[in-house]
């Protein structure tokens, strides 16, 4: 008897390189965990649970057509934006309020706009003649700013970047001149001092003590020197895994979430600071690949900048640990604890492996 | 994605393709270029900085520790130190270095007296630190006990004695209704200060000037990077910060004065505020019985406390400024000046007083302290005999809301804005009042008294005297403050701080003034003065004014039981006075509580601390 399979079903779709990367990345993860907890078997259980629910996500989103996430594009991000003004009004959280109470599970809006932006600008700009006309760049531009302004104001001002970022590099790729770039950079750059006054006391405290840590060593600043304390003893090997000194015994704040980078660095020194870096510069290397495979403009438009979001989270975190940016909340991609951006970024994975597997019906 | 066949009419997918491909490009390029500066942030951290950041031993690490700041001497106006910084020692443990904490305190106590309060109080304290930072165990070392752990420290391993400056009120219980003390951080302190900076301080000001001024006394934290070996020995600094001090304080409080006035109230319990009028700076603050600050510095005792709480005359009640009394005959000056700007009287207006005052159509005599009466009295001579018919009538013609509204200006009924926690704020009857708070209507004999002070005006020590303080400045009102200069680290010279001015009086006609002073120094100087006993051999001029309080209730607490008050019927005597008349230079309000008459009992405590103010003064440097 033959078994009829609905064709969406079939055999999974997924990339194995992306996949392998993928695994490499969190499988390391779950060990530096295993570390960064203090041992503590149970911590390591949970994220494992919650990647695999990701892995899961991942798995599900790859089954599903291309064309069926561009219809839905449109109503994703509108109920994405109406869950966000529902959060600035109902929204649960201390000191910002980030998190929707659902009852059974309690989620973060603005990490569906991680996705729902670069969706909906790449869904918005398909059908455009591109390089996009300066109206379609600035319906772009609305469409990504409404959402990043929300989650700014939560105040989030690390996932409000990973947002704006994300739209950005729809726009980027999808052939915005460098002249028209330059300008909105340098306007970027002149509204700096503009956005000032609508930062919350905490925020700007954190650029002042970003700016010169020393100014507040035992409070904010504590974690930026401590951090670059960890990552400096590290050397170029490492302490090896479990003997980090430094990163233990609660010297670093948060070391098994936004931090956790800074374990990675003293337990495996510079070796292993670089080759984590290279996986994830071949998981951005390979995204962009499987963009330009693609010929459906939208598809490509959005898998590239999914790509690219990736090197954005990177970048931050590392750059945070290293001491070079403010703290600002970017956790390090697939590694630090915690599953809502976990979900979020395989998810992302999910939708780049649809599209990926199902190219050759698109042409 | 999906096919918009018609709209991609003008789209040239394949210039698209390559726009695509080559943006990739550019993107990976980026990244890569981003990727590799990052890269190398990381070298420059980890091989050439790394030196910085590495230990000796793979067991040592490197920590951030926090540098205390000093905190600020507070000085008295001659430049006497009121609270200083002394060397001491203090025993403390880090728990996570610890093994079994229970047997550790035990062998500890074999060579360092540790009761069960140091050891509760460390248990508490235990949850608000993390495991690896020092713990107090117990403060204030003797000397005996730091050479016996010295000896012995190598059989302790996460416990250590350390050096520490503590806190010392050399003047002990003259000061510390001024001053306050330090003590403990607590877990409400702890809640309440920015954690950063307080992460070494283990002391804070609790009441006092020590709490009001704490962000001044305290500075700001420093920190020093260090490497540390297994026990938590520092090897090497690394890199350090230094501290910046707390702020030294100087207080407008002489101390000469201060114990001039403490002695001249002598066992008795009471208060002496004195201020300066031309700047609004306390001179004096006393209330006594007081306690000594010094023993909770170091942490007091549940017993030595009790003792504190068993003390007759409560010594933790801070009489001077929330001691409530009833003003008596020394609203009189104010009442009168009332009357005078209201237009209700003039200086010449005669009144006679026959013994007994009576509201017209009520049997009930309202008495002049002298049975047959002083005949004809104009307002001064009412002052300088504290004629109470002369003020019966006026404050009838005033009525109680007139009274209320101008006696207000004065800073009678409200808190007087002080420098320091824990004011009270009197009472200052009205109408609007009485409705209010009692749900009742006014009755016309309580206006009768209420124009002596009586009835239901309640004042503080602090208010009478700043009120006066008004009273001869011509209506000027600052408010009262204790802080008189500020040197912060690394100034060279003291910051002199004014008195904010919190208003003036409206003065309809400056003569109205001068007449009251003017009885005011009849009071003293006149021959029927009800205080010329004071003037005897003064090298300076005083005008005053006596008063009388009858005791009823001492305050909202009902300070005293029903038994004491028994024993303590005699009235509360009260003085007012300012000199030198010419140009005042002090105002003081003096409260003895059952003293019995102002002028016998209050009076001469205020010669003794108008002596020492006057007699003294050279010049007003700050030299701290």
């Amino acid at each position: 008897m033959k078994i009829r399979v609905p064709p969406w079903l079939g055999t999974p779709r997924l990339d194995p390189v992306l996949l392998g990367l993928l695994l490499l990345v969190m499988g390391f993860g779950l060990v530096v965990m295993y570390s960064a907890s203090g041992q503590d078997m149970a911590t390591v259980n949970r994220q494992a649970i919650r990647l695999g629910v990701g892995l899961l996500v991942m798995l599900v989103i790859s089954q599903v057509p291309p064309h069926i996430l561009s219809i839905w594009t449109p109503w994703i991000y509108v109920f994405g934006v109406v869950l966000l003004l529902a959060t600035w009004v109902f929204g649960v959280g201390r000191g910002a309020q980030r998190w929707l109470d659902l009852g059974i599970i309690r989620f973060q809006p603005s990490e569906v706009m991680k996705l729902a932006v670069p969706m909906m600008i790449a869904w918005y700009l398909h059908p455009r003649v591109l390089p996009p006309a300066l109206k379609s760049v600035f319906v772009s531009l609305a469409i990504l700013m409404v959402p990043s302004v929300l989650v700014a104001r939560q105040p989030d001002l690390g996932t409000a970047l990973l947002v704006a970022a994300s739209g950005g590099f729809t726009l980027f790729l999808a052939g915005l001149r460098w002249r028209t770039l330059v300008v909105f950079a340098g306007t970027l750059m002149a509204a700096i001092p503009l956005v000032w006054p609508f930062l919350k006391e905490y925020q700007r405290d954190r650029l002042r003590i970003f700016l010169n840590p020393e100014v507040d060593p035992l409070g904010d600043g504590w974690n930026i020197i401590q951090s670059k304390i960890a990552v400096g003893s590290g050397g170029v090997t490492g302490k090896g895994w479990l003997n980090g000194t430094q990163s233990h015994l609660e010297f670093i704040p948060e070391h098994h979430t936004d931090f956790v980078l800074a374990v990675i660095s003293e337990e495996f020194g510079l070796i292993g600071v670089a080759l984590l870096l290279m996986v994830y510069v071949l998981l951005i290397g390979r995204g962009l690949f499987i963009a330009s495979l693609v010929r459906d403009t939208g598809s490509r438009l959005l898998v590239g900048s999914l790509s690219l979001t990736l090197f954005v989270y990177v970048l931050v975190n590392g750059a945070m640990v290293a001491g070079i940016l403010p703290v600002v909340g970017v956790p390090l991609p697939l590694i630090s604890y915690g599953g809502t951006s976990a979900v979020t970024l395989l998810a992302g994975f999910g939708m780049m492996m649809s599209i990926y597997g199902h190219r050759k019906f698109i042409s | 994605m999906i096919n918009y066949a018609n709209e991609q009419a003008m789209k040239d997918p394949r210039e698209e393709q390559l726009l695509f491909e080559s943006r990739a490009r550019a993107g990976f390029f980026v990244v890569v270029i981003c990727m590799l500066g990052l890269l190398g942030r990381y070298f420059w951290l980890q091989v050439t900085a790394h030196q910085q950041f590495s230990t000796r031993s793979e067991s040592n690490r490197v920590s951030v520790r926090p540098v205390v700041p000093n905190r600020g001497l507070i000085y008295d106006r001659r430049g006497r130190v009121i609270a200083e910084n002394l060397p001491a020692y203090r025993l403390e443990i880090v728990a996570e270095k610890v093994q079994q904490l229970e047997p550790l305190l035990d062998e500890l106590a074999t060579l360092i007296e540790l009761n069960d309060e140091h050891r509760n109080s460390f248990n508490k304290s235990r949850r608000h630190y993390r495991v690896f930072d020092p713990i107090p165990l117990k403060l204030n070392l003797s000397e005996q006990e730091v050479a016996r752990f010295a000896v012995n420290r190598h059989r302790f391993k996460g416990a250590d004695v350390v050096p520490y400056l503590s806190r010392n009120y050399p003047y002990g219980e003259l000061l510390t209704h001024v001053l306050g003390y330090v003590g403990r951080l607590d877990e409400r302190d702890i809640a309440r200060v920015d954690q950063g900076n307080y992460r070494g301080t283990r002391i804070i000001g609790k009441i006092g000037i020590e709490q009001f001024r704490e962000t001044e006394l305290h500075g700001t934290s420093g920190y020093e990077q260090v490497e540390t070996n297994v026990s938590g020995r520092v090897l090497r600094v690394l890199d350090r910060q230094d501290a910046i001090p707390g702020t030294d304080l100087v207080l407008s409080i002489d101390v000469a004065v201060q114990r001039a006035a403490w002695d001249g109230l002598g066992e008795r319990p009471g208060s002496v505020v004195a201020i300066d009028p031309t700047d609004g700076s306390i001179i004096a603050l006393v209330s006594k019985p007081a306690y000594d600050p010094n023993a909770f510095v170091h942490g007091i005792s549940q017993q030595a406390y009790q003792a504190i709480l068993d003390t007759p005359g409560r010594p933790l009640f801070n009489r001077a400024l929330k001691g409530g009394y009833e003003p008596g005959s020394t609203l009189k000056p104010f009442v009168g000046l009332a009357g005078l700007e209201l237009d209700l009287i003039n200086t010449q207006t005669r009144v006679y007083s026959s013994g007994s005052f009576y509201i017209d159509g009520y049997s009930r005599p309202y008495r002049d302290w002298k049975e047959e009466g002083h005949g004809w009295v104009t307002l001064e001579s009412a002052l300088e005999q504290s004629v109470n018919t002369y003020f019966y009538q006026l404050a009838m013609e005033m009525g109680i809301d007139r009274m209320h509204d101008y006696l207000s200006q004065f800073g009678f009924g409200s808190l007087t804005g002080v420098d320091v926690p824990g004011e009270g704020a009197g009472l200052l009857p009205s109408r609007q009042w009485k409705r209010a708070a009692r749900d009742e209507p006014w009755y016309p004999g309580e206006t009768v008294i209420a124009g002596i002070g009586q009835g239901f005006n309640v004042v503080t020590p602090l208010q009478l005297a700043n009120a006066l303080a008004v009273l001869i400045n011509g209506g000027k009102r600052y408010e009262p403050r204790l802080l008189y200069a500020t040197k912060a680290a690394g100034i060279e010279r003291a910051q002199r701080v004014r008195a904010p001015l919190a208003m003036q009086i409206p003065v309809k006609e400056a003569g109205d003034w001068q007449a009251v002073l003017e009885g005011m120094d009849r009071v003293v100087n006149g021959v029927r003065g009800t205080a010329t006993g004071i003037a005897v051999d003064a090298r300076y001029r005083t005008a005053g004014k006596t008063g009388t309080a009858q005791v009823y209730q001492l305050n909202e607490d009902g300070e005293y039981n029903e038994a004491d008050v028994a024993q303590h019927l005699r009235d509360h005597a009260l003085f007012i006075a300012f000199a030198p008349v010419e140009v005042p230079r002090i105002a003081i309000a003096v409260i003895v509580e059952h003293g019995g008459t102002g002028s016998k009992a209050a009076a001469p405590v205020a010669r003794a601390t108008l002596d020492a103010w006057l007699d003294q003064e050279t010049g007003m440097e700050v030299q701290p």
